[in-house]
């Protein structure tokens, strides 16, 4: 048995045990205490917190961090990250609400698709680099983001698109509401992105797919050797990740309304905020869509109640971003390793029953 | 089992070594020349001293933190939040001002703080053990964050009139302050790099942190070393920014990560740390200024300049790549991401 193999079955063993408290689950319930704690700070601070139309302006600005999130989790899974994302939604945003502005007429699936595919198609630049050109994702995605921004500041050349040029159904969209329960009315945008997270979470978790890229992002090298195509999987995650920010420069046209060049830019650090608070290590290889999903709505709930809290100014949100980022991380941290000791006790005593001429103890095998 | 192949593989690497160093030396001085032939055939008060000088100082911050991120690139680290920094140092610098501190006092204190953020940064990274690009994209956020606390959305500057000077008038002959503080910061980086123990540890570091540890290096105190180091020079860079503008915002110096890391790269520096030397460094800075003016003369905005910039990024390593490749070295980029140094010792050790 080759170190490869021991690793490749941690991930597995753990899996099949089901630890009533698993890494994701710890850090999506302390997330969800976060959460808990500053909704009940905020109501004391502020009058009339929890307001319907404070809901409906929070379920708004969460569907776009949100849907942002859950690609930047499914690239942060597979071990790498993506910077460009703020810019593929300035693209998208841009093309699409230009584009709506001569074509009135234009369906709203067809508008849709159209900024899905754009997002497609500059996902697909980032993946062909990452895996095909073995360029470090964090310089592909520092680099495109620079590129695809500046490409989009010179087609526009300053204009900007205002809420007069589009279409009003689309204009509409932000004050769409599917249902309401009592007085808060459930936006038709969060519950597109709430689809969108679910359907996500459970292709990330149930098929083929999904678990390779939880494979690669956890042990590449064994990944290959187990015989992945690892190549298409993080070419595949490059592309849902663009498709997906391509989706919500769409939600970003209609959330607005007035899109200017300048669309979109920040999300990427906002979305990487998200998906880190939200438990997605970025060591590779776990994290949920749901944590993602849960970290976007803390980070909508910091943006949207600050600026309501008198005592402190609403530029304390990145500060505090940034403080989290580093706590989740730490977190991680101690629980993967924790983890790792763990499943190298399990091993060790399984090994040992099956047989006792056994040699696949890991901690030896990683210094042969 | 793995002693020969070892020797035989050492081997490849030192002759690549020698002949990638060349070939992309060579590469880089083409570039040079072409640049600055274009220039000179643009402008013909090109190749005076003064444009020179001018050259430098339109991005002399962005130059200083070249030196230092060169080294953390170099010892396989990555230091996403120098931009931030600046901003950060900055605006503690104009918040005090602001509150009647005497300037000079500013001023120490607003270094003692980026001081503070590369103690944190090493701190988190060095001792505990997390990856230094989580680590500084925090720091890129959450720094940035801080400055704005300090200055919300607001412009600080009524400066004394010796810190405006300070920042734009000549000190050593033609020299301002900052460029003097650049040339000093850069020799001694070659120095260091090329001529002490410290500077080929980083290289050992870089190529193999395991084997740096198992070889008694204190890998702990020379990671720390670098992020204290990189957030101090990115500190200095930040209140000499705020001395040549004469005025602090918030979003001072956004951006500036892009340019820096892409002239270390675009010098030879691998992005997967252990390789790289001050020579194509100073070429790099060399040929992005250049460049810079040349787009300037050339009435390209600096939108497009921005756009260019990244491509170089990235064009720096896709070129390195092709060209390890045909040296027979290449070296998988994920088996190492970047920064990443929990993982780089738990992997397996080469079956």
């Amino acid at each position: 048995m080759s170190i490869s193999d021991v690793a490749i079955a941690v991930p597995v063993r753990t899996r099949v045990r089901r630890h009533w408290l698993r890494p994701e689950r710890v850090k999506e319930l302390s997330l969800v205490a976060v959460l808990g704690v500053a909704f009940v700070v905020f109501s004391l601070v502020v009058d009339d917190y929890l307001s319907s139309r404070f809901i409906s302006r929070l379920l708004i600005a969460i569907s776009i961090t949100a849907v942002l999130a859950a690609g930047e989790a499914i690239v942060i899974i597979t071990r790498n990250i993506d910077l460009s994302i703020g810019a593929i939604v300035g693209v998208s945003a841009y093309l699409t609400a230009e584009f709506l502005a001569s074509h009135q007429g234009l369906p709203a699936v067809l508008a849709v698709m159209m900024a899905v595919a754009i997002g497609v198609v500059l996902g697909l630049v980032n993946g062909v680099l990452v895996a095909f050109a073995k360029v470090p994702s964090i310089i592909v995605t520092l680099g495109t983001l620079a590129i695809f921004r500046s490409l989009l500041v010179n087609h526009a050349g300053g204009k900007t698109i205002s809420t007069g040029d589009l279409p009003q159904w689309l204009v509409d969209m932000p004050s769409s509401t599917l249902f309401t329960i009592g007085d808060y009315e459930v936006r038709t945008m969060f519950v597109m992105a709430l689809v969108i997270v679910v359907v996500l979470q459970l292709v990330l978790q149930y098929t083929r797919g999904g678990r390779h890229l939880y494979a690669v992002g956890s042990n590449p090298e064994a990944a290959r050797q187990a015989g992945l195509r690892s190549k298409r999987v993080l070419l595949l995650a490059f592309v849902v990740a663009g498709g997906l920010a391509g989706f919500a420069g769409f939600l970003f046209v209609a959330r607005f309304g007035t899109i200017n060049v300048t669309a979109g830019s920040g999300l990427e650090l906002a979305a990487i905020a998200a998906a880190v608070v939200g438990g997605v290590s970025t060591l590779g290889g776990s994290g949920t869509v749901v944590g993602a999903f849960l970290g976007a709505v803390l980070i909508a709930v910091l943006d949207q109640s600050l600026v309501r809290v008198e005592q402190i100014s609403e530029f304390w949100r990145d500060a505090i971003l940034g403080a989290l980022i580093v706590l989740a991380v730490l977190l991680d941290v101690a629980l993967g390793r924790r983890l790792r000791a763990r499943a190298r006790e399990e091993i060790v005593s399984e090994a040992g029953r099956e047989s006792s001429a056994s040699s696949a103890i890991p901690q030896g095998a990683t210094h042969g | 089992m793995g002693e020969p192949s070892e020797s035989s593989s050492e081997r490849t690497m030192q002759s690549g070594e020698w002949a990638w160093k060349n070939t992309w030396n060579l590469l880089l001085g083409a570039v040079l020349l072409a640049t600055v032939i274009f220039n000179v055939t643009q402008s013909s008060g090109y190749l005076s001293v003064d444009n020179f000088v001018n050259l430098f100082e339109l991005h002399i911050e962005k130059v200083i933190v070249v030196v230092t991120m060169t080294f953390v690139i170099i010892a396989g680290e990555i230091d996403l939040s120098v931009a931030a920094v600046m901003a950060w140092s900055a605006a503690v610098l104009a918040a005090l001002h602001e509150n009647g501190v005497p300037l000079a006092a500013a001023i120490v204190v607003a270094l003692a703080a980026s001081g503070v953020v590369g103690l944190i940064h090493g701190f988190l990274i060095a001792r505990v053990g997390l990856p230094s690009l989580v680590v500084t994209l925090a720091g890129l956020i959450g720094w940035r964050g801080a400055a704005r606390v300090l200055v919300e959305d607001r412009s600080i500057g009524d400066f004394p009139g010796w810190f405006d000077r300070l920042g734009q008038q000549d000190l050593i002959g033609p020299l301002p302050l900052a460029v003097v503080i650049f040339i000093v910061l850069f020799a001694v980086g070659w120095v260091v790099l090329d001529r002490t123990a410290t500077g080929r540890v980083l290289y050992v570091i870089g190529d193999n942190a395991d084997v740096a540890r198992y070889s008694a290096v204190n890998v702990v105190r020379i990671r720390f070393g670098l992020f204290l180091a990189s957030s101090l020079a990115a500190g200095l860079a930040g209140v000499l920014f705020a001395a040549r503008l004469g005025t602090v915002r918030g979003d001072l110096a956004t951006g500036f990560e892009l340019e820096i890391i892409t002239i270390v790269l675009l010098g030879g520096v691998s992005i997967f740390g252990g390789s790289g030397r001050m020579s194509g460094v100073a070429l790099a800075v060399l040929i992005v200024l250049n460049l810079r003016n040349g787009f300037g003369l050339a009435n390209v905005g600096g939108n497009t300049q921005t756009g260019v910039i990244g491509a170089i990024l990235i064009g720096s390593v896709l070129a390195r790549n092709a060209i390890d490749r045909l040296h027979g070295r290449v070296r998988s980029p994920r088996s190492r991401p970047p920064g990443s140094a929990v993982t780089a010792s738990t992997e397996p050790a080469g079956i």
